[in-house]
């Protein structure tokens, strides 16, 4: 039967070896800090705002948004996490299996759903990510909000907020951790 | 209708010994034996390097199908096939649809033998349509040949019967043979019952369905020995009927034993593919009976290899395990599968596939006796070397079901010759 | 050539951990408003059940449903076996239209097998004679895991018919695999012929298994076994290897009771013990759908066509 693997595009495999720092974790919390701000402005204030993260890179990012909201704000928002696995469109091309369970354990009707990502590269996990979250309801308005844009998108797809534009090399990987940001290639 | 043939460059090898020899066979008959032969003209020379040069081999367990299901045999394909495998006789079962059971039926076998590339002989049943109720004609059946007696696919049940069959039997000379299996414990069953069956979740028949028709078939054939009753036990199988068969022996009681090629070769665990090419009866073993029957036929208790050569169309053997008939292709195969898996020489195996049956079927001399000036020419030469592939589609055979396909197996017959005609040539048959 | 299903064993403890662990995802769909994923939208998936069982062609259904495949069914009936009509036949012109997954029961043994051999497109194990039926065993696996945690160390009692039983058969490979252990509990006569080779152990005496046992996992009896001098009567077998009402109370308080079901109450189960909350028999059932989803899944969706 299949092999796990991480859902990410392109499946990762081998060692990633870092070529650049992108960001450090002061830029990571400030850049996180001015989403919050916008978020709040976009919308006016945070009511009928729902966080959800996508599966894995998005999930703690949308909790550290969460806190960094609260702390602007003074509100609790709502934060579910979405396994986009079982909506890709290449299901079938490559070995491809749910990271964890999905848990939104909120009413998304007439909310504004912010999707939640690390690295926002071809477009396609987040059309996944939409028809997916089209079977739990029908949010009033979907934003995205991602840490880095990378470039190379396939799909019209864009976002509302933004840590960091990157440009990219289509081989070059894109490294997220909880301490930063690095731009590096995989080896191996 | 015979030429002249002249096997040039082979060994010899029959119940008196090996030499190196030519053979000159003239008018259907041997015409001299030995070194260097100068061929005469006119004489087909057939090469025999390397090769033993014995009489024929002699079935004694053969199911040719005719008639009732020609679609899976006939005589001639049968006979074919068995000519391929070295036979030049080959006696044929009688559970046929009608069953072989009345002169009328033995006739029309015998008929269809007559111009067939194998002597054909004919088992005819015990009982009426092998029903195991009545005694079937049995003096009408011997006045046209038949010397050999079974109800073949099953036993015969009931023991009083039994009795009575060989009691008569007796007054024609006749042997009895017997398929045992007491339906009682085995009915329903499908392949052994031991440690496969339960993991594989098929019925089983336990061993003791063959041993206790053999340890009463032993007790009737004690009681009936001064009559002259013989008693022939086909296709044992397991080790307790091995040692059976060897304690009467050793008391004297008249009874003679066959092994099929298959329960040499193969275990039950083969079944686990659930192909049913390996659905056979009696059913394979686990290797300690495998290794028993062997020791049965090295230590003299088992006096001949029979192929039980049972042909089944295609669709009939892709039914679901449970619900195909048994029974595994032989003819062919049977040689080279005794020579690579049975673990004993060559001169050794002929005995068991050449005069043993012979003189069990009561066809010696012209079957199985030694290659000696004068006598019929039923030969066989054998390559014990040559490797080959056993491809389903190329057999004789008008059937597929070999547990052997895709099988490299060392040993091919090359040449065959029944009465002076060769039936086959360099592997080919002639007809 | 494409993965297919056949027995249990095929999947060893990894293999089974994956589905488990894919299992959760689909639990979490089924408990949605929208219970369905595009995850194998275009697929075909075939049931070609010759032997009746409604409940275990729904949940295949189901569970193809919910994925979007595509689904067909094919109900033979006795006639046409009768009949003769030629198993590879039929499983050949049904692939001819174009098929993903085929999932085959029959109550011979073995037919997945001669059916794999003629088929490219994957085919699952629905059950076959007394042999296997894997995908209850990972139902059952499941059901246990999300009730205790973990399989490892468990012990397990499976109680009656085991020598008909296609469910004893896969469970005993699944649950062993998993690092449980096993005792099997039956009159001498349902039991194997022989149990050598198997990782178990076996009692005649449930009363003293019970106290200890962990899962009772209890096998229904058909009343055929008694017309063929395996049982003597039902009320016996009811007497030395039924949970009754007394026998429930010997159970450990987070005992399992489970059952593949369709049970026969009054025979191996009391009525009254089908019911308690040990019983976990509605939730077996449940994750059913759920299982077969991340089996269908794993096969048609995770990994690349061939």
């Amino acid at each position: 039967m299949g092999i796990r693997e991480r859902s990410a595009t392109p499946p990762l495999r081998g060692v990633f070896v870092a070529r650049s720092q992108v960001m450090d974790s002061d830029g990571l919390r400030r850049a996180l800090t001015r989403i919050a701000h916008e978020v709040v402005e976009r919308n006016h204030g945070l009511e009928d705002v729902v966080l959800v993260g996508l599966q894995t890179g998005g999930v703690p990012l949308a909790r550290r948004l969460a806190e960094a909201l609260a702390t602007v704000e003074g509100t609790d928002v709502p934060v579910g996490t979405l396994d986009v696995a079982f909506y890709r469109d290449d299901i079938g091309l490559r070995p491809v299996m749910p990271e964890a369970v999905t848990d939104i354990p909120f009413d998304l009707t007439a909310k504004v759903v912010v999707l939640v990502d690390d690295v926002l590269f071809t477009g396609r996990t987040v059309r996944a990510a939409l028809d997916a979250l089209n079977d739990y309801g029908r949010p009033k308005a979907v934003q995205l909000a991602v840490l880095v844009d990378r470039g190379h998108r396939e799909l019209p797809i864009r976002p509302d907020y933004v840590g960091k534009n990157l440009p990219t090399r289509r081989d070059e990987v894109v490294d997220v951790r909880e301490d930063g940001v690095d731009l590096g290639t995989v080896q191996k | 209708m015979a030429g002249d043939v002249l096997l040039r460059g082979g060994r010899v090898v029959d119940a008196t010994g090996g030499r190196r020899a030519d053979v000159l066979v003239r008018d259907g008959r041997v015409a001299s034996v030995e070194a260097g032969i100068e061929a005469p003209g006119g004489v087909t020379v057939l090469d025999a390097g390397g090769c033993v040069v014995a009489p024929g081999l002699v079935d004694l367990h053969a199911h040719l199908r005719q008639p009732g299901r020609e679609e899976a045999e006939t005589v001639e394909t049968g006979a074919r096939a068995a000519a391929l495998g070295g036979y030049t006789a080959v006696v044929a079962m009688p559970n046929t649809e009608p069953a072989i059971d009345s002169a009328g039926v033995v006739r029309e076998v015998l008929e269809l033998g007559e111009r067939a590339p194998c002597h054909v002989l004919v088992a005819g049943a015990i009982t009426k349509g092998r029903r195991g109720e009545e005694l079937a004609p049995l003096a009408e059946m011997a006045g046209l040949g038949v010397r050999l007696f079974t109800d073949d696919g099953r036993g015969v049940q009931d023991a009083r019967l039994m009795l009575r069959a060989l009691e008569y039997a007796s007054s024609l000379g006749a042997t009895l043979a017997q398929h045992c299996e007491d339906e009682s414990l085995a009915a329903g069953g499908h392949m052994h019952e031991g440690e496969w069956s339960s993991r594989l979740g098929l019925a089983g028949v336990p061993p003791e369905a063959e041993q206790l028709m053999v340890m009463r078939d032993i007790a009737l054939a004690r009681r009936t020995a001064a009559l002259g009753a013989r008693v022939h036990f086909q296709h044992l199988s397991t080790a307790a009927s091995v040692a059976l068969v060897r304690a009467a022996k050793s008391e004297g009681v008249p009874v003679t034993a066959e092994v099929t090629p298959h329960h040499l070769s193969l275990t039950d665990e083969v079944v686990g593919s659930y192909d049913p090419v390996f659905k056979v009866s009696p059913p394979l073993r686990p290797m300690a009976d495998v290794e028993a029957v062997r020791a049965g036929l090295a230590d003299g208790t088992v006096d001949a290899i029979a192929t039980d050569h049972a042909p089944h169309a295609q669709e009939e053997k892709e039914r679901p395990f449970d619900h195909a008939p048994p029974g595994m292709l032989g003819l062919e195969t049977a040689l080279a599968v005794a020579l690579t898996d049975a673990g004993l020489p060559l001169e050794r195996l002929l005995a068991l596939m050449s005069w043993q049956p012979a003189r069990i079927a009561r066809l010696e001399p012209a079957h199985g006796g030694p290659v000696a000036e004068g006598r019929p020419a039923n030969l066989c030469v054998i390559d014990p070397a040559a490797v080959w592939l056993v491809e389903p589609e190329r057999l004789a055979s008008r059937s597929r079901n070999t547990p052997y396909a895709g099988r490299k197996l060392t040993g091919r017959v090359r040449h065959t010759l029944l009465g002076g005609e060769p039936v086959v040539v360099d592997g080919e048959p002639q007809r | 050539m494409t993965a297919s299903l056949l027995s249990v064993a095929d999947l060893g403890r990894d293999g089974i951990e994956e589905v488990m662990s894919v299992s959760d995802s689909f639990v979490e769909v089924g408990e949605r408003a929208i219970p369905k994923v595009p995850a194998l939208r275009g697929k075909t998936v075939v049931s070609l059940f010759y032997e009746g069982s409604t409940r275990t062609r729904l949940s295949f259904e189901t569970a193809a449903r919910r994925l979007s495949a595509d689904v067909m069914n094919f109900t033979v009936s006795g006639s046409s076996v009768a009949k003769g009509e030629s198993l590879r036949d039929t499983v050949q012109t049904i692939e001819a239209m174009g098929v993903d997954a085929l999932v085959v029961r029959h109550s011979s043994a073995g037919v997945p097998w001669q059916v794999a051999s003629w088929v490219r497109c994957s085919v699952i194990n629905g059950g076959d004679g007394w042999h296997e039926h894997p995908t209850q065993a990972l139902l059952d696996c499941y059901t246990i895991r999300r009730a205790r945690g973990s399989l490892d160390g468990l012990r397990v009692a499976i109680v009656g018919d085991v020598k008909h039983s296609r469910v004893a058969r896969s469970n005993v490979l699944a649950f062993t695999a998993m690092g449980a252990e096993v005792t099997l509990v039956a009159p001498p006569t349902l039991l194997p012929s022989t149990l050598e080779g198997w990782p178990v152990s076996a009692s005649t005496d449930l009363d003293d298994v019970l106290p200890k046992a962990d899962v009772v996992y209890l096998l229904r009896l058909q009343a055929e076994r008694q017309t063929e001098a395996l049982l003597p009567s039902l009320r016996e077998y009811t007497a030395g290897y039924g949970l009754t009402r007394r026998r429930a109370g010997l159970l450990a308080d987070d005992a399992l009771v489970m059952h593949p079901g369709p049970m026969n109450r009054g025979v191996e189960i009391a009525a009254e013990v089908a019911e308690l909350p040990s019983s976990v028999v509605t939730k077996q059932v449940a994750n059913g759908v759920a299982v077969r989803m991340a089996v269908l899944f794993l096969l048609l969706g995770s990994t690349p066509a061939a």
